[in-house]
């Protein structure tokens, strides 16, 4: 079946902007997607005919919401595999997941002396929280090595495993470099010393078909907004065994069971880990990203971003002074870049007055960038709507800037 | 093919950033001051010789976008020989034309780097032509920390 490009466009408003009197190129999707007509009509209609808060009130309206709110909960358990809806935790962003599990998980079961690997690509927010629990605990935060490529070293990751690593935190798809991960031998090697594994899947999951049961992963997170769903909402999948054991984050109102000003009990999965009033509009956003996605199919996005960083990655080889950072065998939508004696800041000012959006900076990953000696790189990243045309006008702007820099 | 961005990269800007001016470590430096800018990695030192009021000699070091290698290039070249109070002053009105606050532009005021007022357009971008400036400003107020634009 060919791919239903046109139609696909269509779904997206925003990529009938004029940006600067031209065409908008969005190439940005990295840093967030944007959002398919189905998620905005999501929200309209909850707040026109639905709208009232959860799990609370008896009358019509919360009884609508609360359905549609955990309907998106059962879609999220089928899009990713999760055993049961119990294991869905609806959470701000990756960012938050990630936190959640260092600030209970995390202090719960590292102590002092205790080991978490990370690697060398991760994306600032699976480094800070593991370094503030560290800084805590007396922990130490072990980074497994890559190579120029922007792959892991698998043996010198093996190596860092030992009885006192309690947790591998690695992201399963680089969000700086494109890199996709070992996950599978990851989670083997990890296991076969009964050492769990949290998966950041912020940038993974809205390019693949992502299965939590075959990956047999304790914990994989990721951000709504990255995945075509509205911003400020995210999920964090845990084993369930491991979401009961562990202690509550925040407390508050609907994640109790009882309370009296002596002691309060908790409620149980999923809610023991969402106080106070979710992100419900977010949340019912997400079920419409999820039930969009599917209709096109995940193994069918996957395709044509493959076709599209083949063709990008060819177009770039042919440019002399372009360099490119990161060139893993097994990679993801992501093209980053710098130009020779262009700063990205440049890059991206000058792509912009063609319309085209592209992420100039660190990416929220400065190590990669020391890693590399760069300050910055230029990332065009790609998403289920861009097209080969696109990428003809980024490369015929790259072209002309660098002849304008001369 | 950038005709939209003929104000903000003016020519005299490629020829800076190609060739920046006193652009090396200065011996026997009277200042130091390290300025960054953590939005795109922009880092710079800058070197000041004085004598009594006068600054009698400015350089600088480090990597950043064209914008904020023109700027510094052509703050240090036009900093040289002026008074301390004369650079502070000259700070105050780059500020201005170059966030636009001000209601007259005083262009004239600040002779070459007029070319950087095109800035003023592209908010994201204000900050690569004002954190030479920001470091100067912490150099003649010789504070020893490093500058962050943020």
């Amino acid at each position: 079946m060919t791919y239903p490009i046109e139609k696909i466009r269509a779904d997206f408003p925003i990529l009938n902007e004029k940006i600067r009197n031209k065409p908008l190129v969005y190439l940005d999707n990295a840093a967030s997607c944007q959002k398919p007509q189905a998620v905005i009509d999501s929200l309209v209609n909850l707040y026109s005919h639905d709208y009232a808060n959860v799990h609370r009130g008896v009358h019509t309206l919360s009884v609508r919401s609360t359905d549609l709110f955990e309907a998106a909960r059962e879609k999220v358990k089928s899009f990713i595999n999760a055993q049961s809806e119990k294991e869905i935790i609806f959470v701000r962003g990756a960012t938050d997941a990630v936190n959640l599990v260092a600030q209970t998980y995390g202090k719960a079961n590292i102590h002092a002396g205790d080991e978490i690997i990370i690697t060398a690509m991760e994306h600032h927010s699976n480094i800070v929280p593991w370094q503030m629990l560290c800084e805590e605990k007396g922990a130490i935060l072990k980074v497994a090595p890559m190579n120029l490529e922007g792959e892991l070293l698998m043996p010198e990751f093996e190596a860092l495993l030992n009885s006192k690593t309690k947790l591998v935190s690695v992201v399963h798809m680089s969000n700086a470099l494109g890199t996709i991960n070992p996950v599978e031998k990851i989670i083997e090697l990890a296991h076969a010393q009964n050492i769990p594994v949290l998966l950041d899947g912020a940038q993974a999951i809205p390019h693949m078909a992502v299965d939590v049961q075959a990956l047999d992963c304790d914990f994989y997170v990721f951000s709504g907004h990255k995945l075509y769903a509205p911003t400020g909402v995210g999920v964090l999948y845990g084993k369930q065994a491991l979401l009961e054991a562990m202690p509550p984050y925040q407390g508050g109102g609907d994640m109790i069971r009882t309370v009296t000003f002596e002691k309060s009990t908790y409620a149980g999965l999923p809610h023991k880990f969402e106080a106070g009033t979710p992100s419900i509009a977010e949340v019912i956003g997400l079920g419409a990203a999820i039930d969009y996605l599917n209709s096109i199919g995940m193994e069918a996005i996957a395709a044509h971003e493959a076709e599209l960083l083949a063709y990008a990655t060819k177009q770039a080889l042919q440019i002399d002074s372009l360099k490119i950072i990161g060139e893993a065998k097994e990679k993801g939508g992501i093209l980053s870049f710098t130009l020779h004696k262009i700063h990205p800041h440049d890059i991206g000012t000058m792509l912009d007055s063609l319309g085209i959006a592209i992420r100039a900076g660190h990416h929220c990953a400065m190590p990669v960038m020391d890693f590399y000696k760069v300050p910055a790189t230029a990332r065009a990243s790609f998403a289920m709507y861009n097209t080969k045309s696109e990428i003809d006008v980024l490369m015929s702007g790259i072209r002309n800037l660098i002849e304008m820099f001369g | 093919m950038f005709e939209d961005l003929r104000d903000l990269y003016q020519e005299v800007i490629f020829d800076h950033n190609r060739n920046p001016r006193n652009f090396h470590v200065m011996e026997n430096y009277d200042r130091m001051v390290e300025g960054f800018n953590p939005l795109c990695g922009d880092r710079l030192t800058l070197f000041l010789k004085l004598d009594g009021e006068i600054i009698t000699d400015a350089s600088f070091q480090g990597s950043g976008c064209a914008i904020s290698t023109a700027s510094v290039s052509l703050m240090t070249e036009i900093i040289k020989g002026k008074t301390q109070a004369e650079a502070e002053e000259l700070f105050h009105t780059f500020h201005k034309i170059t966030t636009g606050k001000s209601e007259e532009l005083q262009l004239e005021a600040v002779g070459k780097l007029a070319v950087l007022a095109g800035v003023r357009e592209y908010p994201a971008r204000v900050k690569c032509a004002t954190l030479a400036w920001h470091t100067l400003d912490a150099a003649l107020k010789n504070e020893q920390q490093a500058i962050s634009t943020e």
